[in-house]
């Protein structure tokens, strides 16, 4: 048994931290959650794009470095770290994911390239309205090779030069309905409306779509395995992001703990917060454990994978809202104000807990993929 | 990154199940039970459910026994013991891999965990080299079992607040106080017991280390009846109890120091608790009916067991990490202590929570239990016991905030006097 990133793999995680300290500190963090005019931290996305991070998992035939889904975590886990704001899990996680599994050779040789070098960004359009996409909240739909409806929260869809949208090929709407369509952000027919998000480094939008030209992508009807396994593979990696996070969260809760003195000591000797940052501890290491398992099965394309990625998932969400939350309280008045960082982290991990799914839901993929497991 | 055996691995782990198919009986996920009342698996289970309190003891200590002598004689009591005392000289994989396969079956070996998990080790650190001849083998054959007489009535998470007295007599030493909570003392053969050599000195330095024949006059062991009704543990009494000062182990005043290999290794032998877990509950919620059906099919089951999951393979995925760091040669870490206290809570959330499901029938405990087997009832009532026994959770939280994390330690009164002018609440 060698459950551990290789030495080479450390290697990558240490230079990508030191890069990230460098390049993405919380100054720059700051100005995108600053500036409504700017989605996402350009500069750093040129130079993430130029060392590579971009095309890590991308085949070499396709453009990329093509290194393993093992790199991915381990980059994902400093971005998460690093409250790094890019479109990287949209592009990267999703677009090129399903690219990488469904696309045609032809669909790999013309986005994934450019995917790779960062020059273009992808992402994905799945939910329309309030609470869980499920066949009968899905509206948008595919006619003569057109599409119509409206998205919404796109993340990253202002910045994507790319999106793949979910729409209905058929004119019942019912799990063998959902079809996979990549279009153009440049068609007329794309309309891109900005909405502010509870992490305005984590961007979104309304994507509305008037007689859009579009390319199906992978087969007519599969639209929501397609989705369940691409989600299954980001949740592998969004739960290195979230460990990442978290654990940054304990690192800054302990520092000012030791830093800040009340009653005449420093408020870290007291059991209250030492047991709570404990907990946060030790729900920090079940989450690497899962997410550890979840790169396994990730990296290894095995049948657990569904199982390893809810659990994974399902884990770091909860450790990250708890520890950036306990972060904030840990801190006490100074906690909640904009001045300080706490918040930088509270915003995120409530933020990447919905993303591709909220807890509730995942918990539920969970349990219904190990009574699947039972029964096979 | 993989699971995969190594060749060398792999070799091992067919050896072992080979041996396992050959000579234990599988068990079923319902059928597991929770350990006895101790961090350790001593309990009646191994004999049949018609044979009934002492007889029933005896039966499961000479299944015990029985099976121990097996193991032995296949090489695996003691896997990471060294050849010349009778272990394997395997590495902690192997011993992992042995512990995984060992899971499957029904077998019980909770009796010899604190002889071979933390008293023999001891005693290779600190003993002398006839002891460690004459006193080792037995202990993995299970032909002598041992306890540990650590814990007292004013010396509990408080361990080294120990009042027993020792008092040189000659070349002996004469022991009066009381010990408790020590497990198997009414059927140990040798106990391994901390005592106060020196009141007038600091607390940690006057204390001295020995093993005892449990059979010296003078010992009385009086078992404690527990929540669960069962009576794992005792108190141990000590009055006017003369042994030789060969019994020592270690330097007069170094028992601290001794105790402290005795207590590292605890966290490798009792780290790893099975019993009640998500397996259980999630079979249970199969069989049991809610309002809306099927408790597997109810969503706030659901939401709940996932949770459940997520614990329960994180601890087993964080010991994978450990035993990575241990076989590429680095030390295990505290990290470890995060095992019990998880587990513990776990256990005790699972089966209230299974009880809960099971409506009326949930208040019935009594022998032959059609009903699940009264597996949630014993956890509901073990898991209070285990979040105390080996570590309190606040214990432990404590042991993580301040040597994992490297917060400050607090804030002690006992650090700078001698032991007999601390203050006790009895003075």
């Amino acid at each position: 048994m060698n459950f551990d990133f290789s030495d080479d793999q450390k290697l990558l995680r240490d230079q990508a931290r030191k890069f990230l300290q460098d390049k993405c500190d919380r100054k720059s963090v700051r100005s995108i959650l600053e500036d409504n005019q700017k989605n996402y931290d350009a500069d750093l996305w040129s130079q993430i794009s130029e060392l590579g991070w971009t095309g890590t998992a991308i085949p070499e035939e396709y453009g990329g470095l093509g290194l393993g889904m093992l790199e991915l975590c381990v980059i994902a886990e400093e971005l998460g770290r690093a409250l790094a704001p890019t479109p990287f899990s949209s592009s990267i996680y999703i677009f090129a994911e399903f690219l990488k599994s469904y696309g045609t050779d032809e669909q790999k040789k013309k986005y994934l390239p450019h995917i790779a070098s960062g020059e273009k960004i992808g992402t994905f359009a799945l939910s329309e309205t309030n609470g869980k996409p499920k066949p009968n909240n899905i509206k948008t739909q595919h006619t003569s090779g057109k599409l119509n409806g409206s998205k919404n929260p796109v993340s990253d869809g202002e910045s994507a030069d790319y999106i793949i949208v979910a729409a209905n090929s058929d004119s019942n709407s019912n799990y063998n309905s959902l079809s996979l369509f990549i279009i153009d952000r440049s068609d007329p027919g794309v309309i891109i409306s900005n909405l502010d998000t509870i992490d305005p480094t984590r961007p979104a939008c309304t994507v509305d779509l008037e007689n859009v030209a579009c390319e199906r992508l992978g087969d007519e009807g599969s639209g929501w395995e397609m989705i369940d396994n691409i989600f299954n593979r980001a949740a592998v990696l969004f739960s290195f992001e979230q460990v990442g996070g978290a654990q940054v969260s304990l690192d800054e809760a302990k520092k000012y703990s030791l830093e800040r003195f009340a009653f005449g000591k420093q408020i870290g000797a007291f059991q209250a917060l030492k047991h709570k940052m404990a907990d946060m501890y030790v729900k920090i290491e079940l989450a690497r454990s899962n997410a550890y398992y979840g790169a396994w099965a990730l990296s290894t394309d095995s049948n657990e994978l569904p199982i390893a990625a809810a659990g994974a998932r399902v884990s770091a969400s909860e450790a990250y809202n708890y520890a950036s939350q306990e972060n904030i309280q840990i801190h006490g008045g100074v906690g909640f104000t904009w001045e300080y960082d706490c918040h930088l982290f509270y915003r995120r991990s409530k933020l990447l807990s919905l993303n591709i799914g909220s807890i509730r839901q995942w918990k539920e993929n969970l349990i219904s993929n190990l009574e699947k497991r039972n029964i096979v | 990154m993989d699971f995969n055996d190594t060749p060398q691995e792999a070799e091992f782990r067919k050896k072992v199940r080979s041996f396992l198919e050959a000579n234990a009986e599988k068990r079923s996920t319902l059928a597991a039970k929770p350990k006895g009342d101790s961090g350790s698996s001593i309990s009646s289970a191994g004999a049949p459910e018609t044979v009934k309190g002492e007889d029933a003891a005896k039966l499961a200590l000479q299944n015990a026994k029985e099976w121990q002598r097996k193991k032995a004689d296949a090489g695996f009591a003691a896997i990471l013991w060294p050849k010349e005392f009778g272990g394997y000289g395997g590495t902690p994989i192997e011993q992992v891999i042995y512990a995984q396969e060992e899971h499957d079956y029904f077998v019980h070996s909770g009796y010899f965990e604190i002889g071979i998990g933390m008293l023999g080790p001891t005693m290779m650190a600190w003993g002398k080299d006839e002891d460690k001849k004459r006193f080792l083998p037995k202990m993995i054959t299970g032909e002598e079992i041992w306890c540990q007489l650590f814990s007292e009535p004013s010396a509990g998470s408080d361990l080294a607040g120990i009042r027993m007295k020792a008092e040189k007599d000659g070349d002996e030493w004469v022991l009066n106080g009381q010990k408790v909570w020590t497990s198997g003392a009414h059927f140990a053969d040798y106990g391994m017991i901390v005592a106060r050599s020196d009141p007038t000195a600091l607390k940690h330095k006057g204390l001295t280390y020995f093993y005892v024949d449990m059979k010296t006059p003078g010992i009385e062991a009086k078992p404690i009846k527990q929540i669960s009704g069962s009576a794992n543990f005792n108190e141990v009494f000590f009055n006017d109890v003369r042994i030789p000062d060969s019994q020592r182990i270690g330097a007069e005043g170094d028992g601290w120091k001794v105790s402290l290999t005795t207590l590292m290794n605890e966290r490798l032998a009792v780290g790893d608790p099975p019993g009640l877990d998500f397996d259980q509950i999630f079979e249970a919620s199969k069989e049991i009916e809610v309002e809306d059906g099927l408790a597997v099919k109810n969503s706030e089951v659901r939401q709940k067991m996932a949770d459940w999951y997520i614990q329960s393979r994180g601890l087993q995925y964080t010991k994978y990490r450990s035993m990575t760091a241990l076989s590429k040669g680095q030390t295990p870490g505290p990290e470890l202590s995060i095992s019990k206290l998880v587990t513990a809570s776990k256990m005790q959330d699972v089966s209230s929570y299974a009880l809960d499901l099971m409506d009326m029938s949930g208040m019935v405990h009594q022998d032959k239990n059609p009903i699940l087997k009264n597996l949630f009832q014993n956890g509901y009532f073990f898991s209070a016991a285990m979040r105390i026994a080996g570590g309190t959770d606040e214990v432990l939280r404590n042991i993580i905030a301040e040597r994992v994390l490297g917060l400050p330690q607090d804030e002690r009164s006992d650090k700078k006097l001698p032991f007999n002018e601390l203050p006790s609440g009895k003075n």
